[in-house]
């Protein structure tokens, strides 16, 4: 089931949503909420786009099978990322005025119902309230969920909210008129909607990808951040704020990224796992201080929520065209470790792992992220909590008449790391080039060995199966990372059942590239790479590298529309049509 | 974890690593008188941090004994401020030059100021970009014209460093000389008693680009004490001056910044927030 409401600011499109959601939640079902925004800082028009269903989702649908248009303010605006069919249910109110020209089409699937008149018949009475009831009706939640979802919600702004809301709820909730119309392929009915009262809700989270970026980055250990706002990364510093602190660690605001990256290095220098978020722009101020990180090997994790880019791009909307910077923005033989999150709860999994790891090798992670994962919610059990036991290796005292070095070369290739404070195991880090002991040091063999050592204690380690999600197999493989996965993963679901077995391998650890793995992984396929950027930049990573079987193609196309099962399914058959003439 | 040990001499806090200063130079003094500082105020070493950025002056983090961090050109406070938050207890000394806090670091030098953590900051200000050979720095005078980059002089006005500390917040202020070293060891001394930021600008001279700072010597002298406690006292004493008056220029307890938070929950209580049955109260 899927649903879209749209509605210009004030409104409270996205309100409804997230309130359908949590119904749709409390109904039993899992779910997946994204959404988007005009361009204006406050009030613009709106839409929340909503899919829910048996199974754990992570991309939305083709199309939607309702449309709630609370009014049609600006909603051209949305007409690309709300794709309708002939089956398209449309809720609108006849007091918005006329429908645009361009649902001409669907004019007989519209259904009236006159959201303001209702709701204008109870004192403090909201219209988006009377649509979450005639959306739910339309969806078959059953009543009880959504009057549960709205006291949730709601009742922070007081009873006498939460009670106008449950009347307004209560007046919406009738079925669609248009009887016998199919919404999803559910038959809609003139009986009286489910009423029944809703049982205990299941023991699930409802989470957006930033709060799951942070939680991740909590439980791998972080107890520093520093944070300068931007969109769309700024939540996961927001909700990290208040909570990082209950934990005894600490949150910094800084002037610039430049200082939040140097902040994090100092924090995580003083003995502390540290991070921090950010977005394209900032993720190019902080090249020169991940490069010292690296130098200094100073572990420090970085997430980056991909948007539109260059530069200041489309803030608000997804893209994932960081990859390139994330693997190569910084100069010099610089190696570190780039992780991206596959989908909501795997920002979770993703963050909790890049931690560990940056401890562990004294590293630089990137994790990327995009717009569609951190300001996405889903409905999603709770991620298993898994022990790494990686963190970070602390120097013990030398032996009388040794000196500590910071720099060692040892034979497991990690130097171990002191803490300010530790008495005999001082130190000063530096991104100058130095000699096992710190000191800085110009001398070709001091350069190499120590070089080495920070190349080879990345493709040293063995990082386990959580390098990639490989699901299912064939002839035909997909090879995607980031938020793509989702809609990869449903198109190959397709094309397996249309009689074309396909394999998808989602990228979590994408430098260092496990290329044994990978290669083993891909071989005897047709190998198409899917991302959502203009010039295929894993494509070409993968090609530099020479994992790719011959005859590989790339599906790449930049965002800000995400990738949808059936424009992937489209582009395969029609590719695979066009080899046999 | 303090030293038992404790023997506090000066030469105790000097690494073995060799300076690559030029003869003569001003950062001499400074690295002395640190080291002297901290004797005088028994610190024990592995619990002070030097955090320096780029340039000569900034080399002075590898030839202190104890932590230290040597960063990138312009960070230091940056880092200091976050080394400093998540380890309250370390005494925390940020060193460098004039180029490396008051122009590429100049954005972190007014947010150090009003952010106020407790840290000592020492400028080495020599009035020219010592390390990348003599260019003119934010503190050289407009009509300076021995740089090949700016034959005919910047033609822009100095930054005033004591009178933007001030207007930024800054509750310590300092001048000194390399070449007044008892005065200077005073000055620190003083600035890593302080609570909050201090800032220390040492007039260093580079002996190799500023041969003419020599005069330096006879043209310093000292500001009357006590130093004013009150902003505006202190502004018109900055402004007043002519760069080269040596002691504090204004001390005053402001609060200092810092977060000291106490384990209050587990993650799990943070992961409840989560679940669908929660309604928020
Ligand atoms: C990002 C960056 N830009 C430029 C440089 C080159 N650079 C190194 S030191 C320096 C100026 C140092 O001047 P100052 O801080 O006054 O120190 P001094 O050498 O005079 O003691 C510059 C521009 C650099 N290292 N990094
Ligand atoms: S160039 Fe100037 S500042 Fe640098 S070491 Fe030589 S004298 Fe000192
Ligand atoms: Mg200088």
């Amino acid at each position: 089931m899927s649903c879209a409401i749209t509605g210009s600011g004030g409104s409270g499109a996205v309100t409804a949503g997230s309130m359908i959601l949590e119904a749709a939640a409390r109904a039993g079902h899992y779910g997946l909420m994204t959404r988007s925004a005009g361009p204006q800082i406050r009030g613009g028009e709106s839409a929340a786009m909503l899919r829910f269903g048996p199974q754990q989702i992570t991309c939305m649908g083709d199309s939607f099978g309702i449309l709630a248009a609370l009014d049609w303010g600006n909603f051209s605006r949305f007409a690309g990322e709300i794709p309708l069919t002939p089956a398209t249910l449309i809720l609108a109110d006849p007091d918005a005025g006329q429908a645009p020209a361009e649902l001409e089409p669907y004019r007989p699937q519209i259904h009236w119902i006159q959201l303001r008149e209702l709701a204008a018949s109870r004192a403090g009475g909201r219209f988006n309230m009377v649509a979450v009831g005639a959306i739910a009706a339309a969806a078959q939640l059953p009543l009880a969920a959504v009057l549960e979802a709205a006291t949730a919600t709601l009742s922070r702004k007081g009873a006498e909210v939460v009670a106008a809301a449950h009347e307004c709820i209560r007046m919406g909730y009738q079925p669609p008129s248009a009887a016998g119309a199919q919404v999803d392929g559910l038959a809609t009915t003139t009986s009286a909607p489910d009423t029944s009262v809703a049982a205990a809700p299941p023991q699930r989270w409802n989470i957006s990808g930033n709060e799951a970026a942070g939680l991740g980055g909590l439980r791998g250990g972080v107890r520093f951040v520093a944070a300068y706002p931007i969109t769309p990364a700024t939540e996961i510093l927001e909700w990290l704020a208040p909570r990082i602190t209950r934990l005894g660690g600490s949150l910094l605001q800084a002037e610039d990224e430049l200082a939040s990256i140097n902040m994090i290095i100092g924090s995580s220098f003083g003995g502390v796992p540290s991070m921090t978020a950010t977005s394209g722009p900032g993720l190019s101020l902080m090249m020169e201080g991940l490069g010292l990180a690296v130098a200094s090997e100073t572990p420090v994790v970085v997430v980056n929520v991909m948007r539109g880019g260059p530069s200041t791009g489309i803030p608000t909307k997804s893209e994932q065209s960081d990859l390139n910077i994330a693997l190569y923005g910084l100069h010099g033989d610089a190696p570190h470790l780039v992780l991206a999150a596959l989908d909501i709860a795997d920002c979770v999994l993703t963050l909790h792992w890049a931690t560990q790891l940056a401890e562990q090798l004294q590293s630089v992670a990137i994790v990327l992220s995009d717009q569609l994962l951190g300001q996405s919610r889903a409905i999603i059990d709770p991620p298993d909590t898994p022990e790494f036991n990686l963190g970070r290796r602390l120097a013990t005292p030398p032996e009388a008449g040794q000196e500590y070095q910071r720099y060692q070369l040892t034979a497991e290739g990690l130097s171990p790391m002191s803490r300010p404070g530790q008495p005999g195991l001082s130190y000063t880090a530096d991104g100058l080039e130095h000699n096992q002991a710190g000191t800085p040091s110009s001398l070709a063999d001091d350069h190499a060995t120590q070089l080495a050592k920070r190349r080879d204690k990345l493709t040293g380690f063995a990082p386990g199966p959580l390098w990639a999600e490989i699901t299912g197999s064939g002839e035909l493989c997909l090879l995607t990372w980031g938020s793509s996965h989702g809609a990869v993963l449903e198109a190959a679901e397709h094309l397996t059942a249309q009689g074309r077995p396909t394999r998808v391998i989602g990228l979590r650890l994408i430098a260092p590239l496990q290329s044994q793995a990978l290669r083993a992984a891909l071989a005897g396929t047709q190998v198409w790479v899917v991302e959502l950027n203009q010039d295929g930049q894993l494509y070409h990573y993968l090609r530099a590298a020479a994992v790719l079987p011959e005859g590989t193609k790339a599906l790449a196309r930049p965002g800000p529309l995400p990738l949808r099962p059936a424009e992937i399914i489209r582009a395969i058959t029609q590719e695979s049509a066009h080899d046999q003439c | 974890m303090t030293s038992v040990s404790a023997a506090h001499s000066a030469k105790d806090y000097k690494s073995e690593v060799k300076p690559v200063w030029c003869p003569g130079c001003g950062h001499f003094g400074v690295l002395a008188a640190l080291t002297k500082a901290f004797a005088y105020l028994e610190l024990p070493k592995d619990e002070v941090v030097t955090v320096s950025g780029i340039g000569c002056s900034s080399r002075i983090a590898a030839y202190l004994d104890g932590y230290g961090f040597h960063g990138v050109h312009g960070r230091a406070l940056a880092l200091a401020a976050g080394l400093k938050a998540a380890r309250p207890e370390l005494t925390l000394v940020v060193a460098g030059g004039d180029g490396d806090g008051f122009s590429i670091g100049g954005n972190h030098f007014l947010h150090a100021c009003r952010r106020n953590m407790d840290m000592t900051y020492v400028v080495m200000d020599n009035e020219v970009y010592g390390m990348t050979k003599g260019q003119a720095s934010p503190t050289t005078e407009p009509d300076w014209s021995h740089s090949k980059l700016t034959p005919r002089g910047t033609g822009v006005p100095r930054f005033q460093p004591a009178a933007i500390a001030l207007a930024a917040g800054a509750s310590f202020i300092a001048r000194g000389f390399a070449g007044a070293p008892n005065e200077l060891v005073r000055l620190l001394v003083r600035a890593l008693e302080h609570p909050g930021f201090s800032m220390v600008q040492v007039l260093s001279p580079c002996q190799t680009y500023r041969p003419e700072q020599k005069a330096w010597k006879q043209a310093v002298h000292p500001v009357e004490e006590p130093a004013p406690a009150d902003p505006s006292e202190a502004a018109r004493l900055i402004q007043s001056d002519d760069g080269l008056a040596l002691g504090v220029l204004y001390a005053q307890r402001l609060p200092v910044y810092q977060p000291r938070n106490r384990v209050e929950a587990e993650l799990a209580d943070l992961e409840a927030e989560f679940l669908l049955s929660t309604t928020p109260p």
